[in-house]
């Protein structure tokens, strides 16, 4: 398995970084520009919400394979306040910044896969998944 | 799914050719008609850029770099949009769903709570029950009990939609468990009163007007529960009276009673009763009084009820431009021999 490659995320200049490492790793892999364009928008979005909702938190990058089939997988990790109803924040519709079509469910649908636990005062994890087709 | 794509993307690259040859409208035309297809498609915004570029490259070499690159900058903005259009057709698939499932309760609660008009010797009855919204939070119920009698209930839950006609159903049930005292207007909302007070959230109440007919004595009994007081028409004098039944609304306290109250009826004569969404129309000038209603009543008087009713619905309706605020119940009694 590849190394992981991590930006810490504190403020906004973070979330800049985190898309780049995700797009330097997601060029290297052979993604198209369109893919490129969203596997760095779920980037951002996972890395804003840390910013915003957690205040401290990391994303970690790292190629991945599996069988004959090769990918990006992206971990957004916080030590916030977790989330309380997770089948909401899953909703479509529904958004706390008032952002349009973002959030959560956005995301899940850039990529091809899509995990969240969260504990309320423990944290959260996401894991999301594009496979290069 | 690639192969779809891949098919899309060369009939792209035919109309595309087909305009820069030679700009026409009608392959512009054609291009309008193709954006349809791949939104059928699930196209996203985003990924129509990339296929114009795509099919740009082919078409044209060299394009400079600055353009190449303004590209990517292209599809970046758009990601927002593309996001936001996929939001857009979930929530859109979501209420379509939302609609049909309200749509099946509505039929429910037509089939569960309206039932029949009873057709009584001495009596004609004119019944018109409108919902502001796809489910209605008027009731009105008759029963038969025997063949000189029939009982009347007129109801309105406070508030409107799913929520009144949910509670709603639970008074129509609470009504057919009560079947002997039917003939006792003020028993029959003491009890309802209990059930109401025991079953339904505090801030929902239920107003309700109970009348019954003995088609023997002529003489109708009565009671109410807050609600808005009907009209009795006195054939004698030709005058309206108000059909005033004082009592506290349903649900707000365990051990209210209710007082009952006796009218008869002569050859004639009519009993009016209506849901406050009669009297609250709303049109540009404000409320209507309820002088008017019974102006609109007189002013129909000489057909039979049902006709009565149909007439006056349909001028509110006219008034307020078609646009009902509350849901809508007018019932005429009139007796006839």
């Amino acid at each position: 398995m590849a190394i992981q490659s991590c930006v810490d995320v504190r403020n906004e200049w973070d979330i800049v970084s985190a898309r780049q490492l995700g797009r330097d790793l997601a060029k290297d892999l052979g993604f198209s520009s369109v893919d490129q364009a969203r596997i760095t928008t779920a980037i951002s979005e996972l890395a804003r919400n840390i910013y915003l909702y957690a205040g401290n938190g990391r994303i970690c990058i790292e190629p991945i394979e599996e069988g004959n089939r090769r990918g990006l997988r992206i971990i957004a990790n916080d030590t916030g306040p977790g989330i309380q109803d997770i089948r909401k924040v899953m909703e479509d519709g529904y958004t706390t910044s008032g952002g349009l079509g973002a959030g959560l469910p956005g995301v899940k649908r850039l990529m091809d896969e899509f995990a969240i636990h969260s504990t309320v005062d423990v944290g959260t994890e996401i894991h999301i998944t594009k496979w290069l087709r | 799914m690639l192969g779809e794509k891949g098919l899309l993307v060369e009939r792209y690259e035919q109309f595309l050719s087909a305009y820069l040859s030679g700009r026409t409208e009608q392959a512009l035309y054609k291009a309008q008609q193709f954006s349809r297809k791949m939104i059928e498609q699930n196209i996203s915004p985003e990924e129509v850029i990339n296929i114009h570029y795509t099919v740009l490259e082919s078409l044209n070499g060299d394009i400079p770099e600055q353009v190449k690159d303004s590209f990517d900058f292209l599809i970046e903005v758009m990601m927002g949009y593309g996001m936001a259009y996929r939001e857009h057709q979930i929530l859109r698939d979501k209420q379509l769903a939302l609609e049909s499932e309200i749509e099946v309760a509505a039929s429910m609660q037509q089939t569960l709570l309206q039932g029949e008009v009873p057709t009584v010797d001495a009596l004609e009855i004119g019944v018109i029950s409108k919902a502001a919204k796809k489910m209605s939070g008027d009731y009105y119920h008759f029963v038969q009990n025997s063949p000189d009698s029939i009982s009347v209930a007129v109801a309105d839950v406070i508030g409107k939609g799913v929520p009144a006609a949910l509670c709603m159903s639970m008074i129509k049930y609470a009504m057919d468990s009560l079947p002997e005292q039917q003939n006792h207007p003020s028993i029959v909302l003491e009890n309802l009163n209990r059930v109401v007070e025991q079953n339904v959230d505090p801030t929902m109440f239920i107003t309700m007007f109970y009348g019954h007919y003995n088609t023997d004595l002529h003489r109708f009994f009565y009671a109410g529960a807050g609600h808005e007081p009907g009209f009795y028409y006195n054939a004698l004098t030709d005058g309206f009276e108000e059909f005033t039944a004082k009592g506290l609304v349903l649900g707000v306290s365990r051990n209210t009673k209710y007082k009952q109250y006796e009218k008869k009826i002569e050859v004639g004569d009519m009993i009016i009763m209506l849901s406050d969404g009669v009297t609250e129309c709303r049109t540009s000038s404000g409320f209507i009084s309820r002088d008017e209603v019974v102006y609109l009543i007189r002013s129909h008087m000489h057909l039979s009820p049902q006709e009565i009713v149909d007439n006056v619905y349909a001028e509110l309706e006219q008034l307020q431009e078609f646009e009902l605020r509350d849901d809508f119940t007018l019932i005429i009694l009139k007796r006839t021999v």
